[in-house]
C-alpha cells in the first residue's frame, strides 16, 4: 500500500516536471535565441575581421549584352555576358552560370568553348574559382533562325542564372586578435573607459540622492500629494526620445530658453554650447580648473530622467516604516535629524544598496541617452556608445563586438558581486 | 551662535523666499509675457526680510484680514524700494508686472507663513530648530523639484506650438497666442500627419508595442506560473537567471543580431523587432508575474486539483482572474518598454513606411526641419505614455516598483 503511494506521488512529481517544462519551454527557447544565442555570437564576431560591408554576401554579377540586331530571320549577333565577383575580399567557388537559350535562335560560336557547353537548350559555363574582384566576359555568336515567334524568343529576355559557393564570414573558421589589439591600444580606450566609470558613479549615485531626496519630501502627507507623485515619474515613463530631444532644444546655444535666460539675465555673454562644449575653464587662485560641462550635462539628464525610480522604491520602503517607531521617538524627544539618522535609514540601507548596485549596472549599460544627447561627442564617449561608434560608424563589427565583449565581462563581475549580495538583500 | 535664534531664521527664510520668488516669477514672466525683464536682488531680499520679521512679531494675530493686509503691504513695499521699476524694465509699468508683483508676494508671504510658523524670536531649542530648517528645505525642495520636473515637458509642449518666425524672433517667448486660430496653433502637428507620415509611425508603434504585449503575456503567466508553483529540476537556477538575462544590455546583442537578422532577410521588417522585443520584456514579466503568483495562496490550487481541473484550466480560471492587477501593470509596463524603445527601431528600420515613432522622430533630427516639428513628434510620442500613464497609475506604479529597475 505504501509502496502503491510512493508510486502514485512519484508519478505525478514526474507528470508535474513534464507539465513545467512544458509551460515553461517555449519562453526558455526565444529568449535563448535572441539573448543568449547572439551574446554567444558577439564572442565570436569579435575574433573575426569583419566590416559592415560583409553583411552583404558576395555574389556573381551578371550583365548580359546584345551587340547587333535580331530583327529578322537570318541575323547574326553577338550575346556579350559580363561577369564580376562583386566582393572586394572573397572568392567565389565552383562557379556556373547558366542561361536559356530560346528556340529562335542558333549559336553559331562560343568564343570560350573551353568552359562553356549548350545542353538542350541551355547554356552551361563552369568558370570554377572566381577569384575577389576578378571579371570576365563571355561572347556567343548567333543568328536568328525561323521558329523564332514572339518576344519570348529573344534572348535577352532570359536572365542568366548564377550558382556558386562562398565563404560565408559569419560561419567560416577565419579568426584573429586584430579587434582586441586594436581596441587596447587606441589611446582613447582607457579615455572611454574612465568617462565611463565618471557617468556611472555620479549618474547613479545622483539619481540615487535626488531621489532619496524626493521620498523624504513626498513622505510628509499634505493636499494633492498623489498627483506630484504622478509627475514625479514623468522623466522616467515618458519616451527617452522625447525628453532627450527636448533636453537638447532647451540647451541650444542659439534658440535655446536656458541660454537666451541666462544672457538676457546678464550671467553669461555668450551663449555655452551645453552639449557640444567639452571643457569650460574656470581661473581659481590662477589655477586653471577645467569643468567637463558636457560629460556633466550628460549625467544631470541621467540624474533627472532616473531619480524618480530610485524615488519610488525609497517612498515604498519607508511607508512601510511602521508609525509607532517615530512616535516613540517623538515622545523620547528625538530630533528630525535624528530621527532619519537612527530610524529611517537604517531601514532604508537595504534598498539603497541594492538600489545602487542595479542601477549601477544599468547606467553602465546605457546608450540611448548619450548616443541621443550628443552622439558620444565632446568627451562623452562611453562604453556602450563607443561600441555603435566602431560597429556602425566606422563600419568595423569585429571591433565593435570587441568592446560589446568587454563591455559584457565587466558586467558580468557586478553582476556576480549583486548576486552575492542580493542573496542577503533583495527588493 | 546666532543661526539658533528665532530672528535670524526669520530673517533668512524671509530672504531666501523672497529671492527665491523673485527669480521664479521673472523667468514665469520672460516666458509668459515676452518681454525683457531682469532679476532685481537686493530689493526683494529686503522686502522678503521685513515682511518675515513683522510676521514673527505678529503670528498671534493671524486671520484672514491679516494675510491679506500684508499681501497688499508687501506690494507697496516692492514698488518702493524698487522705486516703481521691480523688474528694472526702465520703462512704464504694465498691468503684467503689476499682476507679477501680486503673484510674488501672494507666494512669498504663504512660504514664508508656511515655514515659519510656532517660530518664535528668541533661541529656539534643537528640535524646533532643525523641525524649522527642514521645513524650509522642505518647501524649497518640493517646489525646484516639481519644477525641473516639468520644465522640459512645458518647453517641449509649448515649442511645437510656435512657429518659425516667432522663435527665432525671441526664443524665450513662449506664451500662447490666444487670437491664432487652431490650424496655425496645431501647425507643427498638422505638417506632421500630412507630410511627414507620422500617421504610419503612430500606427506602427501602436501595432508593434500592442502585439509586445501580448505575446509577452502568452510566454510570461504560463512560465511564471510553472516557476512559481511547480516542482522542477533546476528550478532555482532558472529563477536565477531570469534575473541575470535582464541585466544583459541590449548593446551587446545588438551587434549580432543586425548581422544574423542582415542575413535572413529579419532587419528592415516589423516582424525582426517583435522577435526582439517580447525576447528582452519576458524576462522582466516573469520575474514580476512570478513574485505576484508567490503571493498567492498555494490552497486554491490544490482545491481546484481535488476538484479535477487541470494546471491549464487552473492558469485560466484561477490564476489570471486573481492576478489581474499584475497582469494589467505587467501589461502596461511592457507597453511601456516597446513604446519607448529606442535602439532596435533605429538599427532596424530603414524604410519610412515601417518607422516607429522612436525611429520617425530621430529622422526629424536634422537643420532642414524646424525645432517646432522635431517636439510637435516628441509630443506625439509622449502623449500616449502619459495618458495610459495618468489614467491607470496606480496599476503602472506598482508595476514599476516590482520590475522597474530597468531602463
Amino acid at each position: 500500500m505504501k509502496k502503491n503511494i510512493q508510486y502514485k506521488s512519484s508519478e505525478l512529481l514526474r507528470k508535474e516536471k513534464k507539465l513545467a517544462l512544458l509551460l515553461i519551454l517555449p519562453t526558455i527557447c526565444l529568449v535563448l535565441s535572441i539573448v543568449l544565442i547572439p551574446l554567444i555570437a558577439n564572442f565570436w564576431i569579435s575574433f573575426k575581421p569583419i566590416s559592415l560591408g560583409d553583411l552583404r554576401p558576395p555574389t556573381l554579377i551578371i550583365k548580359e549584352n546584345i551587340r547587333g540586331k535580331l530583327s529578322k530571320s537570318g541575323e547574326i549577333a553577338k550575346i556579350h555576358y559580363r561577369y564580376r565577383n562583386s566582393s572586394t575580399k572573397y572568392d567565389l567557388n565552383e562557379v556556373i552560370f547558366t542561361d536559356f537559350i530560346p528556340k529562335g535562335i542558333d549559336i553559331r560560336e562560343i568564343k570560350q568553348d573551353t568552359i562553356c557547353s549548350v545542353e538542350s537548350n541551355k547554356l552551361i559555363c563552369t568558370l570554377g574559382k572566381l577569384k575577389a574582384k576578378s571579371s570576365g566576359k563571355i561572347i556567343l555568336e548567333v543568328s536568328r533562325n525561323d521558329s523564332w515567334v514572339n518576344i519570348d524568343d529573344n534572348p535577352k529576355k532570359h536572365k542568366p542564372i548564377a550558382s556558386f559557393t562562398t565563404t560565408n564570414i559569419l560561419t567560416s573558421f577565419d579568426f584573429t586578435l586584430e579587434n582586441f589589439k586594436k581596441i587596447f591600444s587606441a589611446n582613447e580606450f582607457w579615455q572611454v573607459l574612465k568617462i565611463t566609470i565618471y557617468y556611472t558613479v555620479f549618474g547613479t549615485a545622483g539619481a540615487l540622492l535626488l531621489g532619496l531626496f524626493a521620498a523624504q519630501i513626498l513622505q510628509k502627507s499634505f493636499k494633492g500629494r498623489p498627483i506630484i507623485r504622478g509627475l514625479l515619474l514623468f522623466p522616467y515613463v515618458s519616451p527617452v526620445i522625447a525628453v532627450a530631444f527636448a533636453w537638447v532644444i532647451l540647451f541650444d546655444p542659439f534658440s535655446g530658453v536656458v541660454n537666451s535666460m541666462l544672457i538676457q539675465m546678464e550671467v553669461i555673454e555668450k551663449p555655452i554650447n551645453f552639449f557640444g562644449q567639452k571643457f569650460v575653464s574656470f581661473y581659481f587662485f590662477g589655477f586653471e580648473l577645467k569643468f567637463p560641462l558636457a560629460l556633466s550635462m550628460v549625467i544631470i539628464f541621467e540624474i533627472w530622467r532616473y531619480f524618480p525610480l530610485s524615488f519610488l522604491f525609497i517612498l515604498a520602503k519607508m511607508q512601510s516604516i511602521p508609525e509607532d517607531i517615530y512616535e516613540a521617538a517623538e515622545i523620547d524627544g528625538a530630533t528630525p535629524l535624528q530621527q532619519f539618522y537612527f530610524l529611517s535609514l537604517p531601514f532604508l540601507i537595504g534598498i539603497i544598496a541594492t538600489l545602487f548596485l542595479l542601477r549601477f549596472i544599468w547606467t553602465f549599460n546605457k546608450f540611448d541617452d548619450i548616443f541621443l544627447l550628443t552622439g558620444g561627442n565632446a568627451g562623452t564617449r562611453t562604453l556602450t556608445v563607443n561600441v555603435y561608434e566602431q560597429a556602425f560608424a566606422i563600419s568595423n563589427l569585429g571591433a565593435g563586438a570587441a568592446v560589446a565583449v568587454i563591455i559584457f565581462l565587466i558586467l558580468l563581475i557586478f553582476s556576480i558581486f549583486f548576486i552575492k549580495y542580493s542573496k542577503k538583500e533583495t527588493i | 551662535m546666532f543661526w539658533k535664534y528665532g530672528l535670524f531664521c526669520s530673517i533668512l527664510t524671509g530672504s531666501i523666499w523672497g529671492l527665491f520668488w523673485q527669480i521664479i516669477c521673472t523667468m514665469i514672466g520672460i516666458l509668459t509675457i515676452g518681454e525683457k525683464l531682469y532679476v532685481n536682488v537686493v530689493p526683494f531680499l529686503i522686502v522678503g526680510s521685513l515682511i518675515s520679521v513683522i510676521y514673527v512679531f505678529l503670528q498671534n494675530k493671524i486671520s484672514i484680514k491679516f494675510h491679506l493686509l500684508s499681501i497688499i503691504f508687501m506690494v507697496l513695499l516692492i514698488y518702493s524700494f524698487t522705486f516703481g521699476d521691480p523688474f528694472l524694465q526702465k520703462k512704464t509699468n504694465s498691468i503684467s508686472t503689476f499682476l507679477l508683483v501680486v503673484i510674488n508676494s501672494f507666494f512669498t508671504w504663504i512660504s514664508i507663513y508656511l515655514s515659519l510658523k510656532q517660530i518664535n524670536i528668541g533661541k529656539l531649542s534643537r528640535y524646533n530648530l532643525e523641525k524649522f530648517y527642514l521645513r524650509l528645505l522642505w518647501g524649497l525642495g518640493l517646489i525646484i523639484l516639481i519644477l525641473i520636473t516639468l520644465l522640459p515637458f512645458y518647453i517641449m509642449i509649448m515649442t511645437s506650438l510656435k512657429n518659425q518666425q516667432s522663435l527665432i524672433l525671441n526664443p524665450l517667448d513662449l506664451s500662447l497666442n490666444s487670437t491664432s486660430d487652431l490650424n496655425v496653433l496645431f501647425s507643427s502637428y498638422i505638417e506632421l500627419f500630412t507630410n511627414f507620415n507620422f500617421h504610419i509611425f503612430l500606427f506602427n508603434s501602436f501595432l508593434v508595442s500592442i502585439i509586445t504585449v501580448f505575446v509577452t503575456l502568452f510566454f510570461s503567466i504560463p512560465g511564471a506560473y510553472a516557476l512559481s508553483r511547480l516542482r522542477f529540476p533546476a528550478k532555482e537556477w532558472f529563477s536565477g537567471s531570469v534575473i541575470l538575462i535582464y541585466l544583459i544590455p541590449s548593446i551587446v546583442l545588438v551587434i549580432p543580431l543586425y548581422a544574423v537578422f542582415s542575413q535572413l532577410g529579419l532587419r528592415n521588417s516589423l516582424f525582426g523587432l517583435l522577435i526582439v522585443y517580447p525576447a528582452t520584456t519576458i524576462p522582466v514579466a516573469l520575474y514580476m508575474l512570478r513574485g505576484y503568483f508567490n503571493s498567492l495562496s498555494k490552497e486554491i490550487d490544490d482545491a481546484a486539483i481535488m476538484d479535477g481541473l487541470s494546471r491549464f484550466q487552473i492558469i485560466i480560471k484561477i490564476a489570471m482572474p486573481l492576478s489581474k492587477p499584475a497582469i494589467v501593470s505587467v501589461a502596461l509596463y511592457v507597453f511601456m518598454i516597446a513604446w519607448n524603445e529606442f535602439l532596435f527601431a533605429f538599427m532596424f528600420l530603414d524604410d519610412t513606411d515601417l518607422f516607429t515613432l522612436s525611429r520617425g522622430i530621430v529622422s526629424l533630427n536634422s537643420s532642414e526641419i524646424p525645432q517646432q516639428h522635431l517636439m510637435a513628434g516628441a509630443v506625439i510620442a509622449t502623449l500616449p505614455v502619459m495618458v495610459i500613464f495618468l489614467y491607470l497609475e496606480k496599476f503602472l506604479i506598482s508595476g514599476l516598483s516590482s520590475g522597474g529597475v530597468k531602463g
